[in-house]
């Protein structure tokens, strides 16, 4: 699907966030929190590129920063080849019609004092002042219809819709302006599984629509192995594993991942039979040194402690893992 | 005579001039140590059904009729005085947000000597202990020390270990778990699973576990019933239930899953969503989103029909196909 050779849709080199440090006026210095630490990922264009993690790892960190909600503390974020991270507010428009978001909550995400109509208006009056209204509507009307939508919700409110209904809402938001790069944080995670299922299948007709490419955060693995092309496990600000998607399911490689992948709950009658990590996972405060991954790692050796491992190519899969790297795993 | 017995159990709502009813008579029973799913989506009364078994339910809903027979009594005619003492003593209940379950301001120590002390006639000292040997049941490292730890210093894993210790103080005979695992990761979910599922084992503890995730609920329990609009429309065993489901909708919540779909293909959804209970359609609740309704599935709601062990309330069940996800076609 990507179009190898070409300059790839989206690229993230070396970016570390950091929240808190610095104290204000009057304020104590604040605990800083490494939230991303030297992430590098490549997104090619026409991927379905999913972060999988688990709570507290900086996927939607991740996902924020790329899309401009925060500034990265270091590195840099690049659209076909532009870097777009320093740009002023009105350089960067052009950029924010060709990227949009979907967020986890339809219930937050959408004004509740706008009608559907208002809300999905709104995006083509800010950037495409040159429609009239009777484009604008022709429009409104045509992309609420390909997400599965009746055209005549419009004039109703947000809170008259079912959880399903509202993220198509949402989704249509997201396709009004014809983006080309999606990012959605965790978009059917707060449904029920049958409206999970209408949602995912809404998302994959509009990538084969409209050619999208998505970066798709969420923690459930099963939909992660439906729905990617690609996909990288992220744990505390790092990225240990990027693969392709049947390959890191066929085969997972570095530690974590196989844990990752063990606890997901199988249907087979075979009860739980998980990969035991020992201890928790530490705070971003408080990184181990070494790799993050060390103390619960059942293959860290004296190298895991103080070295940092960097995502190389092991096989079918990117790792950052000595143990992989050696030969151990 | 089964440890619990729940007989066509009605809850309504009443508000204003109209009255919602949420259950609409369900029968379920519970052995003792053993673990029943309840499964549904959003809407469909599974809390409900827990809930009134420990009369939690949310002003005003009300039981409506049926009876809740534990141990021969009935719980739906206990005064609030008696009630106390069966539930949190003989019945305990583990709910999905252990960060709202447990009191921020008071440490973990006090909150479970405070629970013994309410059901037992004991001194504090030994309800310590015996809090203590619980933390250590639950696998909480140096339960000692934890015990004068305060909730916001444990993890979300450890404070639903926590919880789960407190629901085991009094060494219930049954465990009502409503999502204990749906605020929380995978890993830590697989471990909490594999917890709950040693200790109901170890203890001989029924559990009743309420989840909307079929996968959870084939690993952990032996029966399962599904609801959908306030009443059960498949029950039996679990494994059965779920490689052979005989109703519509469990056939389509399974067929929804996508470890159940080839990868990339679109997904086999369920069209609609779950009605308002307002709005439940006349005959089976669930025609107007199923593939193989007709009129006959208007006229009368279809009662669950088939062996004990597995039975489904469609009036259609010997025209449903096998179910074949792509699991079994591979």
């Amino acid at each position: 699907m990507s179009d190898t050779g070409a300059v790839p849709l989206v690229e993230i080199e070396n970016v570390e966030k950091r929240f808190g440090g610095a104290g204000g006026f009057l304020s104590s210095p604040q605990p800083v929190v490494k939230a991303l630490n030297d992430v590098t990922l490549t997104v090619p264009k026409g991927e379905a590129f999913c972060l999988v993690g688990e709570s507290g790892c900086g996927k939607s960190t991740l996902a924020r920063t790329v899309i401009g909600l925060h500034p990265p503390s270091a590195g840099e974020i690049r659209y076909r080849g532009k870097r777009i991270d320093n740009l002023s507010t009105r350089e960067r428009r052009p950029y924010n019609q060709k990227m949009q978001m979907i967020f986890q909550n339809p219930y937050a995400s959408l004004n509740p004092r706008m009608t559907v109509l208002q809300t999905l208006e709104e995006p083509l009056r800010i950037h495409r002042p040159q429609m009239s209204d009777a484009e604008i509507r022709d429009k409104v009307h045509a992309v609420m219809r390909s997400v599965g939508n009746d055209p005549a919700w419009g004039e109703r409110y947000p809170h008259e819709f079912s959880g399903g209904q509202r993220q198509r809402i949402s989704i249509a938001r997201a396709l009004m302006l014809d983006p080309e790069f999606i990012v959605a944080d965790e978009p059917i995670s707060a449904l029920d599984v049958s409206i999970q299922a209408q949602v995912l299948n809404v998302m994959m007709d509009a990538q084969k629509e409209r050619d999208l490419t998505y970066l798709f955060i969420t923690h459930d693995l099963s939909v992660v192995e439906h729905f990617g092309s690609q996909v990288a496990v992220m744990y505390l600000g790092t990225v240990c594993e990027q693969a392709e998607t049947r390959k890191l399911f066929s085969m997972p490689r570095h530690p974590y991942t196989q844990a990752l992948l063990s606890a997901i709950p199988k249907m087979d009658g075979t009860g739980v039979n998980h990969v035991k990590m020992t201890g928790e996972v530490p705070t971003a405060m408080d990184l181990p040194k070494g790799c993050v991954f060390h103390p619960r790692c059942p293959h860290a050796m004296e190298r895991c402690c103080h070295e940092v491992p960097t995502l190389k190519q092991n096989g079918s899969s990117q790792t950052a893992c000595f143990a992989v790297e050696e030969g151990r795993i | 005579m089964a440890l619990l017995e729940v007989k066509d159990l009605q809850v309504e709502f009443p508000l204003g001039r109209k009255t919602l009813q949420a259950l609409y008579g369900i029968d379920f029973a519970l052995d003792k140590g053993e673990r029943l799913g309840i499964v549904g989506e959003s809407g469909a009364g599974k809390s409900v059904a827990a809930f009134s078994i420990l009369n939690l339910l949310s002003k005003p809903g009300r039981i409506s009729g049926g009876e809740i027979l534990f141990e021969g009594r009935d719980l739906s005619k206990l005064n609030d005085k008696e009630m106390r003492t069966i539930r949190g003593n003989r019945i305990s209940m583990i709910f999905q947000d252990p960060m709202m379950t447990l009191n921020p301001v008071l440490t973990i120590g006090t909150q479970m000597v405070e629970c013994l002390k309410a059901h037992r006639d004991i001194s504090s000292a030994e309800a310590r202990e015996i809090a203590i040997s619980k933390l250590r049941e639950v696998m909480i490292p140096s339960p000692e020390n934890r015990m004068d730890s305060y909730p916001h210093e444990l993890s979300g894993g450890m404070r639903q270990r926590v919880v789960i210790a407190i629901a085991l103080l009094t060494d219930p005979s049954i465990i009502i778990a409503d999502e204990p695992t749906t605020a929380l990761d995978v890993t830590i979910q697989a471990e909490i699973m594999a917890l709950m599922l040693e200790l109901c084992k170890t203890n001989n503890v029924g559990l009743i576990l309420i989840t909307h995730d079929l996968a959870v609920v084939s690993q952990v329990t032996e029966r399962i019933m599904v609801m959908y609009a306030g009443r059960v429309v498949e029950e039996g065993y679990t494994q059965e239930v779920i490689k052979n489901p005989r109703h519509p909708y469990t056939r389509g919540l399974l067929k929804a899953l996508p470890q159940e779909n080839r990868p990339g293909q679109r997904l086999n959804q369920i069209p609609g969503s779950m009605p308002a209970l307002d709005a439940i359609p006349a005959g089976c609740a669930f025609n107007p989103r199923c593939e193989f309704a007709d009129g006959d599935c208007v006229k009368a709601v279809p009662d669950l029909v088939g062996e004990q062990g597995h039975r489904a309330a469609c009036v259609h069940v010997d025209r449903i196909p096998a179910f074949v996800g792509a699991g079994g076609a591979e």
